[in-house]
C-alpha cells in the first residue's frame, strides 16, 4: 500500500492504495466519483477518459502511483450544473442514448476543442477515433462538437 | 377522431391518501389478462391492495410519474412519462420521473425486450393521464360550483374559461383523491397533441453529461464487497478444484468460492474471488488457478459449427415447416430459378457497461440493484431460488449502459444472489470486459439456404428458405427440440405470405455447447440478410428494378406508402449510374422499416458507405427525435456486425476477448444517415429494434449494384470488396 495525494477537480484526496491500482479504480472505488466509467481495462474504448494536466488519457491504464501531484479532471470537474459549453451542446443535440460512454466522449471532445476551437470533420474523426459508442451516437457527437465550437466562439469577445 | 375509452365498472372506495395527501392513480392488471382498470391508489389502499402508483401529485403540485420499464438508451424513461403528461396536461419540466421496482403483478410485464414498451402500454398510459385530469377538472368545477364543461386543464392548472380563475393541481389533490375514477374519459385527437409526436428533449440527458446518472456499476452499498468470477471458458464444464488458500493470501481478498449461474436450466460454474475493492478482486483472480472437468461434450471451433449447419441443410432434416401451395413442383418446373446460401456470424452483445449486479441477501429478504432489462423475471427467479415471497425480494433499477437483449436475462443476478447468500454480505459482481465478451449467450450464427423461381412476368413464383443454427428458444435440459421455430421468418414483410403463391420456410437446428440468445432485433437481425439479399438476386434474375420488384409484391396501401416515401427521399428514380444503391425493407416488432444505402468508390478504389436513408413506419408514435436516434443507432450497430466484428470459437472457447480483437464501428466510419418517420393512423409499433435488420442487406445490395459482387457471408471487410 502507498499513501498518495490525488488532486481531482482541484480538490485533494489523500488515498492509501496498492500503487499498481489503475487510476480509474482509485477514482471510482476509493474517491467515489462515479462519472468516469470502466469499459475495457486496456485503453481500447475511451469510456474512462480523464484529463491529466489538461491532456486526455485513459485512466484504466495508468497506475495511481504515477499521478500523485498532477491535476486530474473528471467529468464532474467540467461543471455539475451543465454550464460547460460541451455539456450544453450535448444537451442541445440530444447526444446520449444509454449514456455510459458519454463521460469519456465529452472529456475527449473538451480536450479537442481546447486545442482546436473550430475542428473540421477530419479533426473530429482523428481525435474521437478512440472513443467507442455501442448505441451509435456518432452522428450526434459530430454535430454537438460543432455546436460546442459555436457556443464557445460566441462567448469569447471578438478581438 | 375522438376516442371514448370505457373503464370497467367497479366500485371504488373513497378514502384519504396513502402517504401524506396526494392524488395517486395506478393500473390494476386483471387476472383475466388484457382487461385493465385504472384505480385511485389512495382509495384502494384502505382495501389492502398494493397498487402501483403510476401518477402521483402532491399538495405542492409536484407530479411524479413512473416509468415501469428499463432505460437502456432506447428512451422509455422519457417516452412513458411523455404519454402520461400529454393527457394529464402537465409540462415535462414540471415532472419527476422514477423507475418502478421489479414487480410483475403490480406493473404487468416489465421485460424491456421485443421493442414492446410503447406498443404494449400506450393506450393504458393515455387513459391514466386522462383519468387524473378529469378528476382534477371535476374537483375544480365543484369548488367553483360551475359546469365541468367551462373548465379546462393546462400546464398543471385547472382554469375556468369564463372568469379566468385557476387552481394549481396541488390545491385540488386533497379533494380529487376522494373522487371516484371516471368511468369514461375522452382522449385527445392526435392533431391536438402538445407533447406527443414532438421532439421533446429527453429528461435523462442532463444526468448523462455530468456523470450524475447512476448505472449498475455506480451503485454502492455500505459494507459492500466486490467480486470477480473466473467462469468456465467452455461454458458447460464443471469446477473440479481451485487454489483457495493461495488466492486468499492476496491483499484485500476475503473469500474464494464456487458460484453458479442458471442459463436455460444449465447451471454454469465459476469461481468467485471476493475482495474489498474491484482491483483487489482482480488481483486475486490473477493468482487463481481452477481445474475444470470438461468431460462429456465437444469443444467446437467456428468451422465445425458452420460445417454442422451446412450438413444439417444437406441432410434435409427440416422441422415442420410453414408452407403454402406446392413449392417443390413449382420450383422443379420453373424456367428461371436460382439458389443461394447466406451466412451470418455469432456476435457478442458488448454493451459499453459490462454486466454487473449487486445482491444483498439477508435472513428473510433480498435486495438487488443492477442494469436490468427484466426486473419481474429476476424477482420471480430469486423468489424460487431463496424460497422467499415476492414482497421480500426487491429488484431496484438503475440506468443501463446498454442492454441489447443481454441484460434481459437472469443469470448474472442469480450469480450475485447466490454469492451474497453464501458469504452473508452485500456484494457487487463485476464482469470484466473479457468476461462480458466471452461468456455469451451470443447471437447464434446462422446459415440460410434459399431457393426461388421467378415467373415470366417477373414475379416470385416460388420461394424456399431454410435456416440452420442453434435454436435460441430450445436450449438446456428438457427443451423441446422437435418444435418448429416460428421466428425463422421474423423480419419478412407480411404481404409476401399472400403474394408469393408457393413457399416453404424451414428450420434446421443444430446442437452445440455455445449458449445463444436474443441480440437486438433477434432473428430478424440475421433472417433479413438472407431474405432481402435473395429478393435482390431474384429481382436481378427477373430483370427488374429492385424497388419496383418489391413494390409489386407489396400491394397493401401501408406498404405502398412506405415505398413511395423511400422513392421520394432517395430520389430513387434519378439515381446516378456510377453510384451503388441498395434497398431492403423488413417488418418486425410491429413496425415496418425501409432503408436505402448508397455506396461509392474512394479515390483509392475502396468501397465507402456514403449515405443511408431510412423510412420508419411505427404507426402511432411518441417522440420523433428518439425514433431517429434509435434508427441511427440501429444502422450503426448493423454496420459493425456486417463489416467489423464477429465472435469466433476455438477449442470450445470464444476467441475475441476485448475491443482490440472485436472491432467496433468508429466515428470515422459512419455514413450520413437520414431518417423519416411515417405519419398514419396505425397502432403503435416498436422503435428500438426494427431499424436494424434492413441495413445490412441494403448495404450488400448497394455493393452489388456498384461492383456486381454479391456478398453472401458476413462479416466482410469493406476494404476487401
Amino acid at each position: 500500500m502507498a499513501a498518495i495525494k490525488l488532486i481531482i477537480n482541484q480538490k485533494t484526496y489523500p488515498v492509501d492504495v496498492d500503487p499498481t491500482m489503475p487510476l480509474l479504480w482509485a477514482i471510482r472505488d476509493v474517491v467515489g466519483l462515479m462519472g468516469t466509467k470502466y469499459g475495457c481495462g486496456i485503453a481500447q474504448c475511451g469510456a474512462c477518459t480523464i484529463h491529466l494536466d489538461g491532456i486526455p488519457v485513459r485512466s484504466c491504464s495508468i497506475p495511481v502511483s504515477r499521478v500523485g501531484g498532477k491535476n486530474i479532471t473528471t467529468i464532474e470537474g467540467l461543471s455539475t450544473d451543465n454550464s460547460h459549453p460541451v455539456q450544453q451542446a450535448w444537451i442541445e443535440d440530444q447526444v446520449p442514448q444509454c449514456g455510459y460512454c458519454q463521460s469519456g466522449q465529452i472529456m475527449t471532445a473538451v480536450a479537442l476543442l481546447k486545442r482546436n476551437p473550430n475542428p473540421s470533420d477530419k479533426d473530429i474523426d482523428a481525435s474521437m477515433q478512440g472513443n467507442i459508442c455501442r448505441c451509435g451516437t456518432y452522428p450526434r457527437i459530430r454535430k454537438a462538437i460543432k455546436t460546442a465550437a459555436q457556443l464557445t466562439s460566441s462567448k469569447t469577445p471578438a478581438k | 377522431m375522438k376516442t371514448q375509452q370505457e373503464i370497467s365498472r367497479r366500485t371504488f372506495i373513497r378514502s384519504t391518501s396513502l402517504a401524506g395527501v396526494a392524488l395517486t392513480l395506478g393500473v390494476s392488471f386483471s387476472a383475466r389478462g388484457k382487461d385493465i382498470e385504472i384505480l385511485n391508489a389512495s382509495a384502494v389502499e384502505s382495501q389492502g391492495i398494493d397498487l402501483n402508483a403510476w401518477i402521483s401529485i402532491d399538495t405542492t403540485g409536484k407530479v411524479t410519474l413512473t416509468n415501469h420499464r428499463a432505460e437502456m438508451g432506447q428512451g422509455s424513461f422519457q417516452s412513458v412519462p411523455q404519454i402520461i403528461a400529454e393527457e394529464l396536461e402537465v409540462d415535462l419540466s414540471q415532472v419527476s420521473i422514477i423507475f418502478a421496482p421489479g414487480n410483475g403483478s403490480k406493473y404487468g410485464s416489465q421485460v424491456t425486450g421485443g421493442s414492446s414498451t410503447i406498443r404494449g402500454s400506450y393506450e393504458k398510459l393515455l387513459r391514466l393521464g386522462a383519468s387524473a385530469r378529469e378528476m382534477l377538472v371535476e374537483t375544480a368545477a365543484s369548488k367553483w360550483s360551475v359546469a365541468k364543461s367551462e373548465c379546462y386543464a393546462e400546464s398543471g392548472f385547472i382554469l375556468h374559461k369564463p372568469t379566468g380563475r385557476k387552481f394549481g393541481y396541488g390545491d385540488l389533490v386533497l379533494d380529487a383523491s376522494k373522487r371516484e375514477v371516471p368511468k369514461m374519459v375522452t382522449l385527445k385527437d392526435p392533431k391536438d397533441y402538445k407533447i406527443i409526436r414532438k421532439p421533446m428533449p429527453r429528461q435523462d440527458t442532463p444526468m448523462k453529461v455530468n456523470g450524475q446518472a447512476i448505472f449498475g456499476l455506480d451503485k454502492k452499498l455500505p459494507g459492500m464487497l466486490y467480486a470477480v468470477v473466473e467462469r468456465n471458458p467452455r461454458f458447460i464444464g464443471k469446477v473440479k478444484s481451485f487454489n483457495e488458500a493461495e488466492v486468499k493470501k492476496i491483499s484485500g481478498v476475503k473469500h474464494v468460492l464456487k458460484v453458479q449461474r442458471d442459463i436455460f436450466g444449465n447451471l454454469l460454474e465459476g469461481v468467485a474471488v471476493v475482495a474489498d475493492s474491484t482491483w483487489a478482486a482482480m488481483q486475486g483472480r490473477k493468482a487463481l488457478k481452477v481445474e475444470w472437468d470438461d468431460s462429456g461434450f465437444d469443444y467446437p471451433n467456428t468451422n465445425q459449427l458452420y460445417a454442422a449447419m451446412k450438413a444439417q441443410l444437406q441432410s434435409g432434416k427440416v422441422l415442420s415447416i410453414k408452407t403454402q401451395g406446392d413449392f417443390a413442383s413449382t420450383f422443379d418446373r420453373a424456367e428461371k430459378k436460382l439458389e443461394a446460401v447466406y451466412e451470418t456470424p455469432y456476435e457478442s452483445h458488448s454493451n459499453m457497461e459490462p454486466l454487473n449486479c449487486i445482491a444483498d441477501v439477508r435472513a428473510d429478504s433480498c435486495d438487488v440493484w443492477g442494469p436490468i432489462q427484466a426486473p419481474d423475471w429476476i424477482q420471480g427467479e430469486i423468489c424460487g431460488l431463496l424460497k422467499l415471497p415476492p414482497e421480500k425480494v426487491n429488484v431496484h433499477m438503475t440506468f443501463l449502459g446498454g442492454g441489447l437483449g443481454r441484460k434481459a436475462f437472469t443469470d448474472y443476478p442469480y450469480e450475485a444472489v447466490t454469492l451474497s447468500r453464501d458469504i452473508k454480505a452485500p456484494v457487487q459482481v463485476v464482469w470484466t470486459r473479457e468476461d462480458d465478451m466471452t461468456m455469451g449467450p451470443f447471437r447464434p450464427g446462422m446459415v440460410y439456404q434459399c431457393r426461388g423461381a421467378v415467373s415470366k412476368r417477373g414475379r416470385i413464383a416460388a420461394l424456399e428458405t431454410i435456416g440452420a443454427g442453434q435454436n435460441m428458444n430450445a436450449q438446456g435440459p428438457g427443451a423441446d427440440k422437435t418444435q418448429y421455430n416460428s421466428e425463422i421468418v421474423d423480419g419478412l414483410l407480411k404481404p409476401y405470405f399472400e403474394s408469393i403463391p408457393h413457399y416453404r420456410f424451414g428450420d434446421a437446428p443444430i446442437d452445440a455447447s455455445i449458449p445463444v440468445m436474443w441480440w437486438r432485433s433477434v432473428y430478424a437481425s440475421t433472417n433479413a440478410f438472407a431474405f432481402e439479399s435473395f429478393f435482390d438476386e431474384m429481382a436481378t434474375a427477373a430483370g427488374k428494378d429492385p424497388l419496383d420488384f418489391r413494390q409489386q409484391h407489396l400491394g397493401e396501401p401501408r406498404y405502398q406508402a412506405l415505398i413511395e416515401k423511400l422513392r421520394e427521399v432517395t430520389n430513387w428514380n434519378n439515381r446516378k449510374k456510377n453510384e451503388g444503391y441498395g434497398v431492403a425493407i423488413t417488418e418486425c416488432f410491429g413496425s415496418i422499416v425501409g432503408e436505402v444505402a448508397k455506396v461509392n468508390r474512394t479515390e483509392a478504389g475502396k468501397v465507402k458507405v456514403e449515405k443511408v436513408w431510412a423510412v420508419m413506419d411505427c404507426g402511432w408514435y411518441v417522440n420523433p427525435d428518439i425514433i431517429k436516434a434509435q434508427v441511427e443507432g440501429s444502422i450503426i450497430m448493423a454496420l459493425g456486425a456486417a463489416t467489423k466484428h464477429a465472435t469466433t470459437f476455438a477449442d470450445g472457447k470464444a476467441v475475441e476477448r476485448n475491443f482490440d480483437r472485436y472491432h467496433m464501428s468508429k466515428i470515422s466510419e459512419i455514413p450520413e444517415i437520414e431518417v423519416h418517420v411515417m405519419d398514419n393512423q396505425e397502432r403503435a409499433g416498436g422503435v428500438g429494434e426494427p431499424g436494424l435488420p434492413p441495413f445490412t442487406p441494403a448495404l450488400t445490395n448497394a455493393i452489388f449494384d456498384l461492383t456486381g459482387k454479391r456478398i453472401r457471408v458476413l462479416p466482410f471487410l469493406l476494404d476487401e470488396v
